[in-house]
């Protein structure tokens, strides 16, 4: 006789209790995701544009107002927390790099209107995808637990594989997607496999346990740290995967093509959002969990730093795309932030929170001027997302004069020209590096500087193309120099950009400028936000 | 007449505790962002506000000329305020006698420019870039602060890059380019510098900070890492004088630049080289310098000689102009390395003097390029017969610039000299030939594009305009006045070089050794006037 279900015994999985007030953000975008497919679904009148792009901007609005909450709370009284059964921490840390994760979900959804308008898709699907991409990124970035790390970033990048894959009828769209999840499920696995290892060799994925294991011998008397070459292999697997996320070479084979085929909004949500997450989750497994074994990686993120430096700023200089020279120029971005992991990782106190701050001051400028700038190649590309060669870049300044300019001023301040935030960012982190004073940091901060010159040279020459080459069938004004090739070619097209994608990209300008004039604007923001993560970090 | 620029001096008469040094900055700021909201179709009105804007800011410049304390070898007109306090760094701006008639320079040289010549296409951004490079050159000139100073060493190359890129000739987009990348790389290990100096002087001057000041008192570097950012900074300024042989991207920008883009770039921004190394160089750095010293003297004397040999070679005009700045920039290098008062107060001076004549000289070859549209000189020829007054205001600028006595080019180089040959006599033997090839290049010039029988379009070129004439009047004024009478400008130079020659004798070890010959300063003076007078007449002959 089968006994009916009420008879059994229930011995209830124990749940660890939900402090959901800290942990708003990830509620909030994630609901959100699902309310908009819900509504859009009752309602479907409200499926068309303007909609779905104004509920997510909402949306990260909400997720970030919480923020304000959670801050007061973590550097008040009651300090960082470990919440969801020691998973989650919540700190500073989080908190920014939740709102740089908001940033870019509400510059996102602005360019998404723009493209979509102009495709003549509609559907809420993208932008479901993107806040659930997100608050995958902000699990991923408060992770405390490597099991949580792992679901934090496949929910941040299945998302992301089916953004690259979701405008069907361009070719192009499904090959990047296809790409990326190919390249991005290997590393996954990778990740995952190093998790395992560092399970084997520590008897835990809460990376408290780890650190703890790396400091504290065991019976024999031999600490995890100095014997167990299975932590060394696991610790590299998950650099591996990370450094494939934040498309650090040599892991970032991936990029050019898969952001050359993606929709343009969706690319600048790789190249901000999930790469900033990317880099959060890394710094967070890798200071909190691998504090003690900080000897043994910090020269790998070193030598990853100068290989991502010099192949970013040297391989961009072969482009003609517009999106893949801006590729490989958030591939050189990704250097600089290695740079400022380097320096965070520093032995010494004093240099480690410089580069804390200088690592969390650039994912945000960087996430602000990277979203403005594809927010230009998103309304450049035009109908089809096609024009993306330089040449198609012909004239801006007298086609949109404005757009031009604020294009101008974002790459520029990518290139680190003095009085825009990039400056200051590049800046922040040559001082924090060279703060260490040893030969290794300076000449790290040597390379890093002339990297920078090199890659100045994509931003320039696509300057060029906006400012100092002459429109085809206008007269140049020094007839006879410039005007060879204006009879064989079409005038180029009309470009009618959406105001969505205007304001967004005014907006990103803007707070690049004014970074650049005031960087000092967030208060000490920084400095706790950098400071907040030692509470977790055991060894240094 | 652009709106903001007339509430700035509003501001100025009301507020008696007006702060001028930031002026010279804004000002100019604040005109461009007016030039941006001015619509665009009306050039005349738009140069009309870029002059007012400029005329303003070099009567402000004048102001601090008028109220500069002569007896004071210290920082005048201070500002100091925070500005990133997180990175130590603050809002500091001074002047001295060394960067005193540098500013004042600046504050001529943009009004000059802006009047005596028009672009082509595109009058508002044009304006708006010259206005933005105006301020960034004031700031650079007026910054005390070390990272300050950086943003604006950087900062002016992208009025720059857009103007000799957007209004330039021939091979512009490249020029601009190569000036662009050029600079900017060699300043990029400076800002490694920068930190590295900051951060290990932070145990000395208490926190890091980017005071200059603070940081030339404290000396607190050792040997090798002193001469290890020095080398950064000295690579930086090296390019931006040139020195030779870092000088390649020059004869490119200069001419492909429009007329103002040269004027500008020859007037004021290659000072900020030179300035730089007395400022950041010498005065941070004093045991260094005097320790290696030599080696730049070296490289100023073979671009003097470099230069003049490779203008002499040049077929067109303005390619002249451009190498025989390098010869000249490598006089002042020399004089700063002779680590004396004289050679310093030469080579302040004749930042001064260079900036003036160089200036005039790329007008004249721009209104020669506009009559004729050529540069060649084998193309032009008898000029003088269609042009006499042209022929005359070229002859005392190019005068002015071989350095003839009586003229202000000879005073510079005469202390320069002075000053090299107390401290490394053949140098100073060699670099006196410069001065001979600098007659020679200069004169032959003048004697194939002014002389001869005049043919075809040359016989018809128009003569200067009045307006034109007015326009290059001041500078013509200024290369004579200071022929005559340089003992204002000297005066007001004088306690800052002494100054600083003090802290180098204080911070150099070895330094006693080459204590300058005592030839007095006035003494100099008395002998160039003499030797001024001597030439007033032969100088009036010949106009």
């Amino acid at each position: 006789m089968i006994p009916s279900l009420a008879q059994v015994p229930v011995t209830p999985t124990p749940t660890p209790e939900i402090a959901w007030s800290l942990i708003w953000p990830f509620v909030v975008l994630s609901l959100g995701g699902v309310l908009l497919i819900t509504i859009t679904s009752v309602v479907p009148r409200l499926r068309g544009n303007g909609f779905p792009a104004s509920f997510t901007a909402v949306t990260a609005a909400i997720a970030a107002a919480t923020l304000f909450n959670i801050w007061d709370r973590v550097n008040g009284v009651e300090g960082p927390q470990l919440v969801v059964g020691n998973a989650i921490g919540v700190d500073g840390f989080t908190v920014f790099v939740t709102l740089v994760i908001c940033i870019a979900v509400f510059f996102a959804s602005m360019l998404l209107d723009d493209y979509l308008r102009r495709e003549n898709l509609d559907g809420p699907e993208w932008y479901v995808l993107l806040l659930m991409s997100a608050a995958g990124g902000v699990l991923l970035a408060s992770a405390e637990d490597l099991i949580v790390t792992f679901i934090g970033l496949e929910v941040l990048s299945i998302a992301a594989y089916v953004m690259a894959a979701l405008h069907l009828r361009r070719l192009d769209s499904q090959e990047a997607g296809f790409k990326y999840f190919l390249l991005g499920a290997l590393a996954s696995a990778v990740l995952l496999y190093g998790i395992a290892l560092v399970y084997g060799a520590t008897g835990s994925t809460s990376l408290q346990t780890i650190a703890i294991a790396g400091l504290v011998p065991n019976e024999l008397g031999i600490s995890a740290g100095s014997e167990s070459s299975m932590i060394l292999v696991g610790m590299a697997f998950l650099l591996v995967g990370f450094a494939f996320k934040v498309s650090a070479a040599p892991f970032h084979f991936w990029t050019p093509d898969v952001y050359q085929g993606s929709p343009t909004p969706v690319v600048a949500f790789m190249a901000s959002g999930i790469k900033v997450a990317g880099f959060a989750g890394m710094v967070r497994v890798f200071w909190v969990g691998f504090g003690p074994y900080f000897a043994d990686w910090r020269p790998i993120i070193f030598g990853l730093a100068i290989i991502t430096l010099i192949i970013g700023s040297l391989l961009a200089l072969a482009q003609r795309n517009v999106k893949r020279m801006l590729a490989y120029s958030s591939i050189t971005h990704a250097g600089f932030i290695l740079v400022a992991v380097y320096a965070a990782a520093s032995p010494d106190g004093s240099g480690g929170i410089l580069g804390g701050e200088a690592f969390l001051f650039y994912l945000f400028t960087y996430t602000v001027m990277v979203a403005g700038t594809f927010g230009v190649v998103t309304v450049v590309g035009g109908r089809g997302d096609g024009n993306h060669d330089l040449d198609d870049y012909r004239g801006l300044s007298k086609r949109q004069p404005l757009l031009a300019l604020m294009m101008a001023a974002l790459l520029f301040s990518q290139a680190g020209v003095p009085f825009t935030s990039g400056f200051i960012a590049k800046f922040r982190v040559i001082a924090a590096v060279a703060s260490e004073d040893t030969a290794a940091t300076y000449t790290l901060a040597a390379i890093a500087m002339l990297t920078a010159v090199v890659s100045a040279v994509l931003y320039l020459r696509i300057v060029v193309s906006m400012f100092l080459v002459d429109l085809p069938g206008t007269a140049s004004a020094e007839a006879g120099e410039e005007g060879d090739e204006a009879d064989t070619e079409e005038p180029l097209p009309r470009l009618n950009p959406a105001l969505s994608a205007v304001m967004a990209v005014s907006l990103a300008a803007f707070v690049t400028i004014l970074f650049g004039l005031v960087p000092d604007l967030g208060g000490d923001v920084l400095t706790d936000a950098a400071e907040s993560l030692d509470a977790f970090r055991l060894g240094s | 007449m652009s709106p903001l620029a007339l509430l700035a001096v509003d501001e100025a008469a009301a507020s008696p505790s007006f702060a001028i040094l930031p002026a010279l900055i804004l000002v100019p700021v604040l005109t461009a962002v007016a030039i941006a909201f001015l619509p665009g179709r009306r050039a005349d009105y738009l140069k009309v506000a870029a002059l007012t804007g400029s005329t303003i800011t070099g009567a402000f410049s004048l102001y601090v000329l008028a109220q500069f304390d002569i007896d004071d070898p210290g920082l005048q007109f201070v500002t100091q305020q925070d500005w990133i306090p997180s990175l130590g760094l603050s809002w500091f701006l001074a002047v001295d006698g060394i960067s005193l008639f540098l500013v004042v320079l600046t504050g001529l040289l943009f009004p000059i420019a802006i009047l005596t010549t028009e672009p082509h296409h595109d009058a508002k951004p044009y304006y708006a870039w010259l206005m933005l490079l105006m301020a960034g050159s004031m700031g650079a000139f007026l910054a005390l602060d070390l990272l300050l100073f950086f943003l604006f060493f950087e900062v002016v190359l992208v009025p720059m890059y857009f103007l000799i890129g957007g209004w330039g000739h021939g091979n512009r987009v490249q020029a601009a380019m190569k000036f662009f990348l050029y600079t900017m790389a060699a300043s990029a290990l400076m800002l490694v510098g920068i930190v590295s100096v900051v951060f290990l002087s932070a145990a000395a001057t208490g926190g890091p900070t980017f005071d200059v000041t603070a940081l030339a008192e404290a000396q607190a570097l050792s040997d090798t890492a002193a001469l290890l950012v020095f080398i950064t900074f000295a690579i930086a300024f090296a390019v931006k004088v040139p020195v030779f042989p870092v000088h390649t991207w020059l004869p490119d920008a200069h001419t492909e630049a429009p007329t103002a883009g040269s004027v500008i770039l020859a007037g004021v921004m290659l000072k900020l080289g030179t300035y730089g190394l007395i400022r950041f160089g010498v005065y941070l750095f004093p045991a260094v310098v005097d320790q290696y010293g030599l080696v730049l003297m070296t490289l100023g004397v073979i671009g003097i000689i470099y230069g003049a040999a490779a203008a002499t070679m040049q077929r067109d005009l303005k390619r002249l102009v451009a190498y025989s700045s390098v010869a000249h920039m490598g006089f002042i290098v020399l004089g700063i390395f002779a680590l004396n008062s004289q050679g310093l107060e030469g080579a302040v001076l004749q930042m001064v003097n260079h900036g003036i004549s160089t200036g005039a000289l790329f007008i004249l070859v721009g209104w020669v390029y506009e009559r004729r549209h050529t540069r060649q000189i084998s193309a032009l020829g008898g000029l003088q017969k269609a042009a006499p007054v042209m022929a005359g205001v070229f002859t005392l600028v190019m005068l002015s610039s071989i350095g003839l006595p009586g003229l202000n080019g000879f005073v510079g180089e005469f202390l320069i000299l002075l000053g090299a040959f107390s401290s490394a006599r053949w140098w100073a033997v060699v670099a006196t030939a410069g001065v001979i090839l600098a007659a020679l290049y200069l004169l032959w010039a003048y004697q194939r594009s002014f002389h001869g029988p005049a043919e075809g379009e040359n016989a018809d070129m128009a003569d200067l305009r009045l307006s034109e004439f007015m326009g290059i009047l001041p500078l013509l004024v200024l290369i004579v006045g200071l022929g005559v009478y340089p003992k204002p400008v000297l005066d007001r130079i004088a306690p800052a070089v002494d100054e600083l020659v003090s802290h180098v004798e204080a911070h150099a070890e070895d330094f006693s050794e080459q204590e300058p010959a005592p030839v007095e300063r006035r003494g100099t003076e008395e002998l160039i006037s003499t030797a001024e007078e001597a030439h007033e007449g032969a100088k009036e002959g010949e106009e």
